[in-house]
């Protein structure tokens, strides 16, 4: 929302725009209050090398029809000589000329151009090309006592001014207005709010009036409607079209003009209709479904019951009540008596009808936060005073139509306030008497002493509705900064859970194996989940950006997929990626099952390399799960993966990416993966581990090789060997595998170093005998022959 | 005799002279073994006359350890030789090493997280965590906008149906728009004193660009105990800026609006050079919200804060476009 410092000053004054120091200590200001200052902008300034100049005399060129030579004299006596497009100057006007070299607000600068062969030494401005008004249909005519040869802008009166961009907050309905934020400035530099003087006196008119119905009393809570007679359509004067230009509004005619200018000002919105054209009066209803309208912008909006419309008499819609009006009641030239609407809608409905036709407009934006409720009366007086000046005949006529809804909300509303509340939240030691400087320039008004206030809330204070409402106003006016510092003493030290700290320690050790940590979407496209082989339902976003990112995931492994493909196809093979993330897999209740996982890809390597990181993991976890080939979970490649198993529960899964899915994901490379629940691995800490005793006895090493069917684990027949040795076990590592000749098709040979020892001895013939017996026996068991 | 003694010698030193260290060993038997030459001549010795004997004898000894010491140098020379041939030979230049194994590097938001937490966690937070599919009445509701409230307009929410015909006006599950539901969770689970922060993943329904992404991260921080005032707020904040930031770095609040706090405010940090960063914002727990966590806003009060963590990354390594961090490409991750 945006504010013009001169119009500020119509209530202020506030600030010389002139005066750099004085414009930064008002933007200072407003931030302070909560109306935060995006940006500043000096608007007004005069375009450098334009200045008075009197025309001489005026030719019309002999060939082209649309073009005069006009000659100027800017004072120094000397005859220039410009060509110009407009005609509406004439000997004796002071106009101004912009000079050669001066580069205009557009961004051109005036150069020495020749037409038909004969030069211009400058160029005569209209009002729009000097950023100085809307009028863009003839030369600027200054003053005609202006002296010559001096900048325009001061022929003019124009002076430099400042836009104040603000971003306000929600709450803050009553600063859609430059009155409403001139209030705050006041009540903050403990000044009263002053009154414009800007504006002219109008008469009052017999009584002439239009019939209102509303038939939704709800959502308009307040329809008022007053005949203006005397118009007369014409421009704006140019301190009018300066000031809405620079917030960012259309200059239009003097009608519009006055109608937005009020809205600006005073934060109400209105409309103007030609009173010959609604009929006779206005009917206030939902739109039926598909109802058609075509508004002010030219767009045709198919409406539904949900939305409220201005009808005309002839029950005709005129206009999407709250947002904007039709075109078809548009004022024109030949307006001569005006109705004008200045209403009371229900915030909420204005929001939703706003949001539906994607039209959201300087009266919708006022509406949906909440326009003061009581603010119909001062908002005509002030269009009638606004329009008077351009239309000294204008008469405001008796007999106005207004008509209140059940929607209307109370006026005179007040609350309780507790200062020992205050004092409790805000850390300060106020008493009842300090409320009334802080609050009453707010038009908070304060009634009472003691421990407890009555604070009555003004109509345009919507947002003020219970105690801390009030605290808050009472905070912001005494100040944030003046609030204290102190920091609460935590009743526990801070510290990450077990959990926490593991998922840390996780993070670490995977980026000691040389994983980096990746992110990718959690949103995937509907068919991701099948190309990656993993079947299940899953949750679906409702109304997603785009139809790509629409589901949930399952699994981390598409993502990552995902990230292998891109860094291979910037020649960049062999990354080893991780991700902790969360997956959403449907549940019972209206929740997902969502949980946190770890997966780690390994492009360029295999399933072993999985495991390896798996038993990275679980040793630095101190976690186990049991690797159970069996199962061949969905995705992954048939003969080359695996399920994790802890206990009874499937936590993970492990091995290669299926090369059909890889070959889906524009994967080259084979990809070693591990996916894994991370909830139960973290949450369960293993105890500390009891110290043992290094044996100072000499240990013995024992190689045993087996002959082990290929589908029989390896790891089976090496639980069997560590139960087999028994006590005297230190190790038992597989440091060999072989197939070929010697081992029959089906098999592998499977060496394996045991080293022995014992507590108080040495190790004998005899322990090793026994030992080789047991492996044997145990090995038998699985299917493992002792090689000879 | 002692000829002989004086040829075996001479014979010896000249056999040990051109012998390696391999071969010593053997030498040493051979030369003052039981069968070597003068083995032989010890032997004769008690033929002699006691005077030649004795004469001999002495010679004899003094040859013997003459060899002796002779192998002994030998056996050094040699080893010191095959020390320097293998050193030598070993020679290495240092910086033809290759890397053990490239590390590994965690993403950005990860360590602009951890970081924030370690803040926290010296200044008293525990950490609380919470799902990113909520229900409406967590993420909305019970934060003081309910149905309808103006304010839910603010937050582009992404909903989430099993059904992807479901209308997303109809569902009351959504992915969160904010961390602050866990502060809900965190005042239904646990009587106050409570003093978390909750940094987690949020969304929004944002289409992206360098500064936006509709999957981010936000840190919460929540504080609810008896006597808790907005000086607290503002003290925490401080204390956070400066053991964040570094010394020189302060921090204002500034009145805003958010539903779930009241009072409500902006807070800004002032870096050393006087320049402001909006970072985010806070408030005291507004009554509606204690009593949404069952807690009675007459005998409890709090406040809450929180801000984006990924801004923080792309800040602290001058990360131009905020998505490049979603990317994944190593070449992009392996910087940091």
């Amino acid at each position: 929302m945006k504010v013009l410092l001169s119009w500020l000053n119509d209530f202020g004054p506030f600030a010389d725009p002139e005066n750099a120091q004085e414009v930064a200590r008002v933007a200072d200001d407003l931030t302070s209050l909560g109306l935060a200052v995006e940006s500043i902008d000096i608007v007004g300034d005069a375009v450098d090398g334009v200045i008075t100049a009197r025309v001489m005399r005026v030719e019309q060129h002999p060939d082209a029809a649309k073009v005069r030579r006009v000659w100027v004299d800017a004072g120094d006596g000397i005859e220039r000589h410009v060509w110009c497009g407009a005609s509406n100057m004439s000997p004796g006007d002071v106009v101004p000329l912009a000079t050669l070299g001066t580069t205009m607000p557009d961004g051109r600068t005036i150069e020495r151009r020749g037409i038909l062969g004969i030069d211009s030494e400058g160029m005569l401005c209209s009002a729009v090309e000097l950023g100085a008004g809307s009028d863009g249909s003839g030369i600027m005519l200054l003053p005609g006592d202006s002296p010559l040869g001096v900048p325009y802008a001061q022929a003019l009166g124009q002076a430099r001014d400042v836009v104040f961009d603000l971003d306000l907050t929600r709450n803050r309905a009553d600063c859609w207005s430059v009155r409403g934020v001139a209030r705050d400035l006041a009540a903050h530099r403990s000044q009263p709010l002053g009154e414009p003087g800007r504006g002219a006196t109008f008469a009052a008119g017999d009584d002439r009036s239009v019939v209102v119905e509303v038939v939704d009393g709800e959502r308009c809570g307040r329809f008022t409607a007053t005949v203006v007679s005397g118009v007369v359509v014409a421009p704006s004067p140019d301190w009018i079209a300066r000031r809405l230009t620079a917030l960012g509004m259309r200059p239009i005619n003097n009608v519009v003009d006055a109608s937005n200018y009020v809205m600006l000002e005073l934060g109400q919105p209105n409309h103007a209709y030609d009173a010959d054209a609604v009929g006779g009066g206005f009917r206030i209803r939902r739109a039926r479904p598909d109802e058609r309208i075509v508004t002010l912008d030219g767009v045709e909006r198919s409406c539904t019951a949900d939305d409220l419309l201005i009808c005309d008499g002839n029950d005709t819609p005129v206009g999407l009540g709250g947002v904007m009006g039709g075109a078809d009641s548009e004022i024109d030239d030949n307006t001569t008596i005006v109705a004008l609407e200045v209403a009371w809608f229900e915030s909420l409905g204005i929001m939703r009808t706003a949001a539906r036709h994607g039209l959201r407009s300087e009266a919708s934006a006022r509406y949906e936060r909440g326009v003061d409720h009581e603010l119909a009366d001062a908002a005509i007086r002030r269009f009638a005073e606004i329009l008077a000046v351009t239309c000294p005949e204008l008469v405001v006529h008796s007999g106005r139509a207004d008509v209140r809804g059940a929607g209307l909300p109370a006026s005179g509303t007040s609350i309780m306030v507790r200062v020992a509340k205050i004092n409790q939240v805000l850390g300060t030691s106020l008493v009842a008497s300090d409320l009334p400087a802080l609050l009453d320039g707010l038009g908070l008004v304060v009634s009472g002493a003691g421990d407890a206030v009555s604070v009555a809330v003004p109509s345009w204070r919507p947002d003020v509705r219970a105690e801390i409402d009030v605290v808050e106003e009472v905070a912001r006016r005494y100040g944030y900064d003046r609030l204290g510092r102190s920091v609460p003493r935590a009743a526990v030290h801070g510290h990450l859970s077990p959990s926490q700290r593991r998922r840390r320690d996780l993070r670490r050790l995977l980026v000691g194996l040389g994983i980096s940590e990746a992110m990718p979407n959690p949103f995937v496209a509907p068919d991701t989940m099948q190309l990656a082989g993993i079947d299940g339902p899953t949750m679906h976003i409702l109304n997603p950006l785009v139809a790509e990112e629409s589901v949930l995931r399952t699994s981390l492994r598409p993502g990552l997929l995902t990230a292998v493909a891109h860094n291979e196809h910037h020649r960049r093979d062999g990354v080893a990626l991780f991700e902790i993330g969360h997956v959403y897999p449907p549940g019972d209740g209206e929740l997902p099952d969502e949980y946190e996982a770890l997966c780690v890809v390994l492009a360029g390597r295999d399933a072993h390399a999985a495991v390896g990181v798996w038993r990275e993991i679980a040793a630095g976890l101190g976690v186990g799960a049991m690797i159970d080939q069996s199962s061949r979970p969905s995705g992954l490649h048939p003969t080359r993966s695996a399920v994790l198993r802890a206990g009874r529960d499937v936590i993970g899964v492990i091995g290669e990416i299926a090369p059909d899915v890889a070959g889906r994901f524009d994967v080259a490379e084979r990809v070693g993966v591990l996916e894994v629940r991370l909830d139960g691995l973290l949450a369960h800490e293993p105890g500390p581990t009891a110290h043992r005793a290094v044996s100072r006895m000499p240990s013995s090493d024992l190689d045993l090789a087996f002959v082990l069917p290929d589908d029989v684990p390896a790891d089976r027949l090496e639980r069997a060997l560590r139960q087999g040795v028994g006590e005297l076990l230190v190790s038992c590592e597989l440091f060999d595998v072989y197939r070929g000749s010697g081992v029959g098709d089906g098999s592998r040979s499977l060496a394996f170093r045991i080293r022995l020892q014992h507590r108080e001895r040495n190790i004998t013939e005899a322990d090793i005998a026994g030992v080789r017996e047991r492996c044997e026996q145990a090995a038998a068991k699985c299917g493992a022959v002792l090689r000879a | 005799m002692i000829d002989e003694i004086q040829r075996a010698r001479d014979a010896a030193l000249a056999v040990i002279g051109s012998s390696d260290d391999a071969s010593l060993d053997r030498l040493s038997g051979e030369l003052l073994g039981k069968k070597s030459a003068l083995a032989a001549v010890k032997a004769g010795l008690g033929r002699l006359d006691p005077d030649a004997r004795r004469t001999a004898g002495q010679a004899l000894n003094e040859v013997m350890a003459e060899i002796a010491a002779a192998i002994d140098d030998r056996r050094a020379q040699a080893a010191a030789a095959a020390l320097a041939a293998r050193i030598a030979a070993e020679q290495l230049d240092l910086t033809e090493a290759r890397p053990l194994q490239p590390r590994g590097h965690l993403h950005l938001v990860t360590q602009a997280w951890e970081r924030l937490e370690d803040v926290f966690i010296g200044l008293g937070f525990t950490v609380a965590e919470g799902p990113e599919v909520e229900t409406d009445w967590f993420n909305f509701e019970a934060l003081n906008m309910g149905e309808g409230h103006p304010a839910r307009g603010e937050f582009d929410t992404l909903f989430v149906g099993r059904d992807p015909s479901e209308q997303a006006g109809a569902s009351g599950t959504l992915l969160r728009t904010h961390t602050s539901p866990v502060q809900i969770r965190a005042m239904l689970a646990q009587e106050p004193p409570i003093h978390i922060v909750a940094p987690g993943r949020v969304f929004r329904r944002d289409t992206p660009d360098a500064t936006h992404m509709p999957v981010f991260h936000q840190i919460e921080g929540l504080v609810v105990d008896r006597g808790i005032t907005m000086a607290d707020l503002a003290g925490t904040i401080e204390a956070f800026t400066r053991a964040f930031f570094g010394e020189g770095f302060t921090s204002r609040l500034r009145p805003s609006y958010f539903p779930f706090t009241e009072p409500s405010a902006e807070f800004d940090i002032r870096r050393p050079d006087g320049s402001w960063l909006e970072l985010g914002g806070c408030g005291m727990v507004h009554p509606d919200v204690l009593r949404a966590g069952g807690l009675d806003p007459e005998e409890w009060g709090g406040f809450a804060f929180g801000f984006g963590i990924d801004r923080m990354a792309v800040m602290r390594h001058a990360v131009a476009d905020i998505r490049d961090m979603y990317v994944n490409d190593i070449r992009f991750i392996e910087q940091f």
